[in-house]
């Protein structure tokens, strides 16, 4: 396999940036990697201190400082913690809280990760509808592949197989 | 080997130097938090939930699966440690500094060969991680990993289809993933590349500290690289580009090494043997001049320079030398002037035994 950027120099490592959310999939001679490297600075926010990512928090539940309407705070049913109080100490007070937030989680994540969405591993035993999701994900971009390697029978193969997979999650 | 016995033994095997890569990089960390469904996190826990916590994390550590994975885990309640044996774990970078605090909440499960530990009710409920000498980033992941899969047999992971798993700090959310390598990197700060190179991975989202954490300086030309992002990511994509980085700072550094060695033959050579004289021969030492001097010594090993001497000798002296290890070995509580005295007979000791 060639270098995707240069396409001159065997790729020899697989670097995967993530920038405004999408993912990139890149594999590279190592002269190219060195390059991306010094290239890609600023493509990921940078958080050390704890204070910073409270303040942060502060920023996306409270809304801009400046704003004098009151805001009526919102509190987990579940832990009782309040949005001050995870404000103030960079913690969620307990998984739910995740969900009680609400619609001013999912930027902070995005803020923090630059993505909101996880792609990783799933619980086996209580992932459920999750378990099929991810194998959908994998599968589509087999299926890709395929459709690039000009092997139809085996992406029409793949293509049933995600519409099975599709029908059982509705 | 018990708990007990693992924390008086100052040889751990990260230490051990015969790991890929191991003239650069000492060891390899991976660490995944875990949080059961229905409790506070650890921060607002009772006293009763995080007992539950830890009797759950008990019996969930028999699980086949687990023992097949990694062997016998064992779990003691911090409590059930003195607090030396607690700082002991710490210097030994098997616990975080974090679970000295409120030792009544928190356990600490380890493995045998002390390879693959479970911290409970630190930050998050767990914090499943594992140690390995050398680059072994995608070993220390599998080892933690299959741990993992055999507790989720048991336990109730809080995780959601579109975040992850959940953790205490929104820092982790996701894979829950923290992969770290620590390197010894002398020639790149002598020739003062360090900085700049510092600068660029931080900006790659990785992030660097000084080991031992005292202020920013890293002591001992030490530094430990780790992810930051844990989001959106895949393990396998997280790991892969850590090892890509690591080995890229490898590289540097050996570079940065022979062309040290070359241009300055005499001087690197010098100061290698100046601190080995130090080392074999000084009557008080600090923890610092130590640090330093340990990490000019493995330099001259890892160039050859000083002959019959084993790497991971020297990484032991370092975790040997810490205050708390020192008092365990002395079996007193020492003054820091007495730790002095006592920390260069030790290391004069060691060498001296090499040499006849
Ligand atoms: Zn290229
Ligand atoms: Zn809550």
């Amino acid at each position: 396999m060639l270098c995707d950027r240069c396409q001159k120099r065997p790729a020899q490592v697989h670097f995967t940036q993530v920038i405004n959310n999408t993912k990139k999939q890149m594999s590279l001679c190592t002269v190219c990697a060195a390059e991306m490297q010094a290239e890609s600075m600023a493509a990921f926010p940078q958080l050390n201190l704890h204070d910073f990512l409270a303040g942060l928090i502060n920023h996306h539940f409270t809304g801009n400082q400046l704003q004098t309407k009151a805001i009526p705070q919102v509190s987990c049913e579940k832990c009782g913690a309040t949005e001050a109080q995870v404000a103030k100490s960079g913690l969620f007070g307990c998984s739910e809280c995740y969900s009680q937030f609400g619609q001013r989680v999912k930027p902070l994540l995005k803020r923090i990760h630059g993505s909101s969405r996880h792609t990783g591993k799933v619980p086996r035993r209580t992932g459920g509808k999750a378990i099929i999701t991810k194998e959908i994900r994998i599968l589509k971009g087999q299926l890709q592949e395929a459709i690039n390697q000009e092997e139809f029978e085996k992406a029409a193969r793949l293509r049933d197989r995600i519409k099975e997979l599709e029908q059982q999650l509705q | 080997m018990s708990l007990k016995e693992t924390v008086s033994n100052p040889y751990s095997k990260w230490l051990d130097a015969s790991g890929p890569e191991s003239d650069v990089i000492i060891s390899s960390r991976v660490r995944i938090a875990r949080n059961l469904v229905g409790y506070p996190f650890p921060h607002l826990l009772g006293y009763d939930n995080a007992d539950k916590i830890i009797y759950a994390v008990q019996s969930a550590i028999l699980s086949s699966t687990i023992q097949k994975a990694v062997g016998e885990l064992e779990l003691s309640r911090m409590t059930e440690l003195s607090p030396t044996e607690r700082q002991i774990l710490v210097e030994k970078h098997l616990i975080s500094p974090d679970m000295l605090e409120h030792p009544e909440k928190r356990a600490v499960v380890l493995s045998t060969n002390e390879v693959v530990g479970i911290m409970v009710n630190e930050e998050d409920h767990l914090r499943i991680q594992c140690l390995l000498p050398g680059l072994q980033l995608k070993e220390c992941w599998e080892l933690a990993n299959s741990v993992d899969d055999g507790l989720e047999q048991i336990l109730d992971f809080a995780f959601t289809e579109e975040m992850g798993y959940l953790t205490s700090c929104p820092t982790n959310v996701g894979t829950g993933l923290r992969a770290s390598v620590m390197l010894h990197l002398p020639a790149l700060v002598m020739t003062q590349q360090i900085n700049s190179i510092l600068t660029t991975l931080s900006k790659l989202g990785l992030t660097v500290r000084g080991l031992y954490g005292e202020g920013t300086q890293a002591t001992g030309n030490l530094f430990q690289v780790s992810n930051q992002v844990t989001l959106g990511l895949t393990e396998d994509e997280i790991i892969d580009n850590l090892i890509m980085v690591a080995m890229q700072l490898v590289t540097q550094e050996r570079a940065a090494r022979r062309a040290l060695y070359k241009e300055q033959k005499y001087q690197i050579e010098d100061r290698v043997w100046r601190a080995y004289g130090l080392l074999k021969y000084a009557r008080t030492i600090t923890s610092m001049d130590a640090m330093n001097l340990l990490s000019d010594l493995r330099l001259g090993v890892d160039l050859n320079i000083i002959p019959n001497i084993p790497r991971g000798l020297v990484m032991e002296l370092i975790v040997m030398t810490r205050p708390a290890f020192l008092n365990k070995l002395k079996g007193e509580e020492l003054n820091p002037a007495q730790r002095d005295i006592y920390r260069a007979t030790l290391i004069r000791e060691k060498l001296n035994s090499l040499s006849s």
